[in-house]
């Protein structure tokens, strides 16, 4: 197949798949770009999620951009971004055009509850397959506990936990550890 | 005219809004009281059914928005609005990375942020267990019931994906038998 066909139908179904924020969209992600097409690690993954929660825009738009772009450049990137979006365009002019009580239908709602269930049980375990390749020594498990603390507790802002993990990063293992590998 | 409009109102919501789908929200009430194409209640609707299907919610939010303020051109047009500044700014990041990845400080940079990724991804699962978890019962009582049916799916569905056999199985397949379970049994 045609490989901008290719990255635009591949997001088009990840748009198909994903119901609610941007987080819902990685476990799609994980199955999708890493495990069938390699066309991103869970490394990299992980790095367009950091960056694309401190740049403008949606982060699943960012995602979608960045690994269109990583893979093909700015055509790359303009044609997941559009694959990524095209359902939704498709979904919600014909539910807004014919059923505009959609989200009310009782049923409808029942699904949804389901849905929800198991979204949560699927970021779990994208969380657990990205800990598994990003925690590998004490550091980057003490940045870790302490982010997952003050997004919590403190609702620290995304950027600043971010930008103070990379600084951390760079201090510890650009400076100490001289860029070695970690313990 | 509107159209136009409404792809530079929503360019204005993706270059501002920063963060998942719900960061739009604050943009979007302040554009349906500047411009009168919504109001809040209307909005209240499209948020419900942005949530409830398929697609990410901030992009599904604004093809609703475009769509009830001048059909389907508004609809690809407030769509196109919001990824325009995001597929600008990305690749402009994207290039700049491509270009220092080689570099030991920027790898070092990564290897910091990663972590700290991964926590803000288990803190906003987490925070969606909870809304999805917990039903809060009426505005004055304020109890909080556990919903008992909807945990234990939960619970069973990460078992699965644990499961050297099942966890092959496509995401959707998970999202697609959790529809119906919640369907059938009235979640």
């Amino acid at each position: 197949m045609n490989i901008y066909l290719d990255l635009f139908l591949t997001f088009a179904k990840v748009g198909v798949c994903t119901f609610g924020g941007g987080y819902a969209m990685l476990p799609i992600l994980q199955r999708e770009v890493v495990e069938k097409k390699g066309w991103a690690t869970d490394e990299e993954l992980t790095d367009y999620f950091a960056v694309g929660q401190c740049t403008p825009g949606i982060i699943a738009v960012n995602t979608a951009t960045f690994i269109g772009y990583k893979h093909k450049g700015a055509p790359g990137g303009i044609l997941t971004t559009l694959g990524v979006v095209f359902p939704s365009l498709v979904i919600i002019t014909a539910i807004a055009a014919f059923l505009s009580n959609f989200a009310g239908i009782p049923l409808v709602q029942h699904a949804l509850a389901g849905i929800n269930a198991a979204v949560v049980a699927l970021i779990a375990s994208s969380v657990l397959k990205l800990a598994k390749s990003n925690l590998k020594d004490a550091v980057s498990g003490g940045i870790f506990l302490a982010g997952l603390a003050l997004a919590l507790l403190l609702k620290l802002s995304p950027v600043i936990l971010i930008v103070c993990a990379g600084v951390i990063g760079w201090v510890v293992y650009g400076l100490i550890q001289k860029g070695g590998e970690g313990k | 005219m509107t159209l136009l409009l409404l792809f530079l109102e929503f360019a204005k919501v993706g270059l501002f809004a920063v963060g998942g789908g719900l960061a739009t929200i604050p943009f979007l009430q302040d554009m349906g009281t500047r411009t009168g194409w919504f109001t809040n209640a209307d909005l209240t609707t499209m948020i419900a059914v942005s949530e409830s299907t398929p697609g990410p919610m901030g992009v599904n939010m604004a093809t609703y928005v475009g769509f009830e303020t001048a059909g389907l051109p508004g609809a690809v047009l407030a769509t196109l609005g919001l990824i325009t500044p995001s597929i600008a700014v990305i690749i402009v990041i994207a290039g700049f990375l491509e270009k220092f990845r080689q570099s030991k400080t920027v790898d070092s940079v990564f290897r910091g942020l990663r972590p700290a990724s991964t926590a803000l991804i288990a803190a906003a699962g987490l925070s969606v267990a909870l809304s999805v978890f917990v039903a809060v019962g009426g505005v004055e009582t304020h109890t909080f019931t556990l919903r008992w049916p909807v945990v234990i799916l939960s619970a069973v569905i990460f078992l699965c994906t644990q499961q050297k056999k099942l966890k092959k199985l496509h995401p959707v397949a998970f999202i697609a038998i959790a529809a119906v379970t919640g369907a059938v049994f009235q979640f």
